[in-house]
């Protein structure tokens, strides 16, 4: 996208404007983490089924070419039309190309980060075509005309109030109303229209098993399917990443995936495409889109074991306090602060920085990526290349020359303490970036450091 | 040098150094009474598990279930005359009319209450999401206790197919449960004695 991009601790303030929204979005999330620690506590091979998966996401990571081309050779001869796509704009002109050829120009399409990394809709729609997201989130946030701010629940950061406000303008609900259940049933009869005349559907890829040559989509609206079944023309994008070796893994994937993401023991549909039905035509399209580079980085390669649950987002204390939006990328929270630097450091750089790297991310990751490791690796890239802006650079060499020496250390510890003390509003006031949505704590008389001289026997 | 070369030599360039698989990769669930596991899932996400002697039983059932309902539709031979919706038609989208589909599925697994269903059962693949509502036929003794034991037991060959747990959902507004987003507004499982 070309707009101006706002930097995270910006874009964070704007959304920590209205307190209710900001602790309603912070409770919520905690509560899909404990929805997603008891669930994951009901199985006690939990730790070990994360090491597998970990460990097959690993061997995928070092095969990635060879299992590619079994899936090539068995999704070809299931009768799928194989696509191969190096940026996000080979993507969208590739599933732009299949929907001239079949003279359509309205899609439907069910949940695809990759579209949203790709900005596809963005560009379908400057070509022409008309795209319409159904899974409910996606459609809400479309209509609003924002990209979702949660890889899972991409309407997180709205209250039903938007919404209602939202289906009443666009949909014709009745003003005032408020009531999910109503809501949701509106946007049923609203996409079941589009569902039965739409000729293409578009869906994302979960995982691809190269032994079958086939891919799984996981749903619990069902929007994928509906859409799929009803074209005559099915496209699914997809990561390279997405590759697994054999159709039995699966079993490792799919008991991991819904417990981790929203506490479900699966998500209701898991549906298994691997050839097209009768008279309909199936497109598959790869994507790299940055991907092989990232591939070649020993430090961040792991990132691509990700299986998108969102478990990291909704345990994150600066995701649930900041919103998605203010990541500005498809992929927000820890996940996306590893993915976003890959794809443009320059833009990118302040994501790293978003976190407390208190390590929660890592400890609920179900393929066990390392991602506090790799938010702390990212900022020592970002900042040897240049990319973080001089304050920042500035402020940590005042701290280490702070901390490096001891007495100016002890000399500063006293300084501050005693401003604080005697002229408050030095530090009290809005231009200390401590002092929003916090009050300071009250100086302590004397350092522990002094304390102890006093007291050492 | 096309795309596809360009990526699998970019990755071949690229890829970390070699792992293994691991060889030990499935889990067992010890659970005492593999039915009520998946009946007590079942329970959790808003689907009937109901025991039926036999095919005829199942058909008092149904017919007691379904008293007023037009637009029903099967895949069950038995139930053939029952239904007053045909599924012979050439175009899925006429199916859109369906109020109530209670289809052939080939087994359960306990530890979520997915049922597998394919093109093996199935004629048109949107059926059991068209519906409006949908009940899943097993036999009784067709249950597995985790996704494991699910994968093994998967030798299907279709082009397509699909585990269901429960009724089409959603969450997305205010993270309130809704049932029924676009798939089926309901869901019943008939267990059907040998």
């Amino acid at each position: 996208m070309s707009k101006v991009v706002i930097e995270h601790a910006e874009a964070s303030e704007t959304f920590n404007k209205d307190e209710s929204y900001v602790d309603w979005h912070d409770e919520t999330l905690w509560f899909v983490r404990k929805k997603r620690d008891i669930s994951s506590k009901l199985l006690p091979e939990w730790e070990e089924l994360r090491e597998t998966a970990s460990q097959i996401k690993n061997y995928v990571l070092s095969h990635m070419d060879d299992l590619l081309e079994t899936f090539e050779k068995n999704a070809k001869a299931n009768g799928i039309h194989l696509h191969w796509a190096v940026d996000a704009k080979e993507h969208n002109e590739i599933v732009l190309a299949i929907l001239k050829q079949h003279k359509v120009e309205k899609m439907v399409k069910s949940k695809s980060m990759l579209t949203e990394e790709c900005h596809m809709n963005e560009f379908l729609i400057q070509n022409g075509i008309e795209v319409i997201d159904t899974d409910l989130g996606e459609r809400i946030v479309q209509l609003r005309q924002e990209p979702p701010s949660h890889i899972v629940l991409p309407a997180i950061h709205l209250k039903k109030k938007d919404i209602g406000d939202l289906f009443h303008e666009h949909l014709g609900t009745d003003a005032g109303a408020t009531d999910p259940q109503y809501l949701t049933e509106a946007a049923r009869q609203h996409l079941r229209d589009k569902f039965l005349t739409r000729r293409a559907a578009l869906t994302g890829v979960n995982f691809a098993v190269a032994e079958t040559g086939g891919f799984v989509v996981c749903t619990n609206e069902g929007n994928a399917d509906m859409g799929a079944h009803l074209a005559d023309v099915h496209i699914a994008s997809m990561g390279f990443e997405k590759i697994i070796p054999l159709q039995s893994h699966l079993g490792v994937f799919l008991r991991l995936l819904a417990r981790s993401a929203t506490g479900q023991p699966v998500t209701t549909y898991s549906s298994h495409f691997k050839k097209p039905r009768e008279g309909q035509e199936m497109h598959l399209v790869i994507v790299d889109n940055g991907r092989s580079t990232q591939l070649g980085r020993p430090d961040f390669k792991n990132s691509l074991k990700c299986i998108r649950c969102g478990a990291c987002m909704n345990t994150c204390p600066v995701y649930r306090r900041s919103g998605g939006h203010s990541y500005h990328n498809a992929v927000a929270g820890p996940i996306g602060s590893i993915l976003a630097p890959n794809l443009d450091m320059t833009k990118n750089a302040d994501l790293p920085f978003a976190s407390t790297l208190c390590g929660s991310c890592s400890n609920v990751c179900p393929v066990k990526i390392d991602i506090h490791d790799q938010l702390y690796k990212w900022r020592q890239v970002l900042v040897q290349g240049g990319h973080v802006p001089q304050a920042k650079e500035i402020g940590v060499k005042a701290m280490s020359m702070v901390l490096s020496q001891p007495r100016f250390y002890q000399w500063s510890g006293r300084l501050g303490r005693s401003v604080m003390r005697t002229l408050p509003f030095m530090v009290n006031n809005s231009l200390n970036p401590w002092f929003k949505q916090r009050e300071m704590p009250e100086p302590p008389k004397e350092s522990f450091r002094d304390w102890f001289v006093r007291n050492r026997k | 040098m096309s795309s596809r070369e360009k990526i699998l030599q970019q990755v071949k360039l690229n890829k970390p150094a070699e792992t293994v698989l691991p060889t030990h990769y499935t889990f067992n669930s010890g659970y005492k009474d593999t039915e009520e596991k998946f009946k007590e899932i079942l329970q959790a996400i808003y689907t009937e598990v109901i025991i039926v002697e036999s095919k005829e039983h199942l058909r008092e059932k149904v017919e007691e279930m379904y008293v007023d309902v037009v637009n029903k539709a099967t895949t069950i031979p038995e139930l053939a005359s029952w239904a007053d919706f045909s599924l012979q038609v050439a175009d899925p989208h006429d199916l859109e009319l369906i109020e109530v589909a209670i289809l052939q599925a080939e087994f359960g697994v306990a530890e979520n209450g997915a049922v597998w269903i394919s093109d093996n059962h199935l004629q048109h693949r949107v059926l059991p999401f068209i519906t409006q509502n949908l009940a899943f036929v097993i036999p009784r003794n067709a249950l597995v206790n985790n996704m494991h034991d699910a994968y093994n037991r998967l030798s299907d060959t279709t082009g397509w197919g699909c585990f269901i747990a429960g009724p089409s959902k959603t969450a997305d507004i205010e993270q309130s449960l809704v049932i029924g987003a676009h798939g089926a507004r309901s869901m019943v499982i008939f267990l059907v004695e040998n």
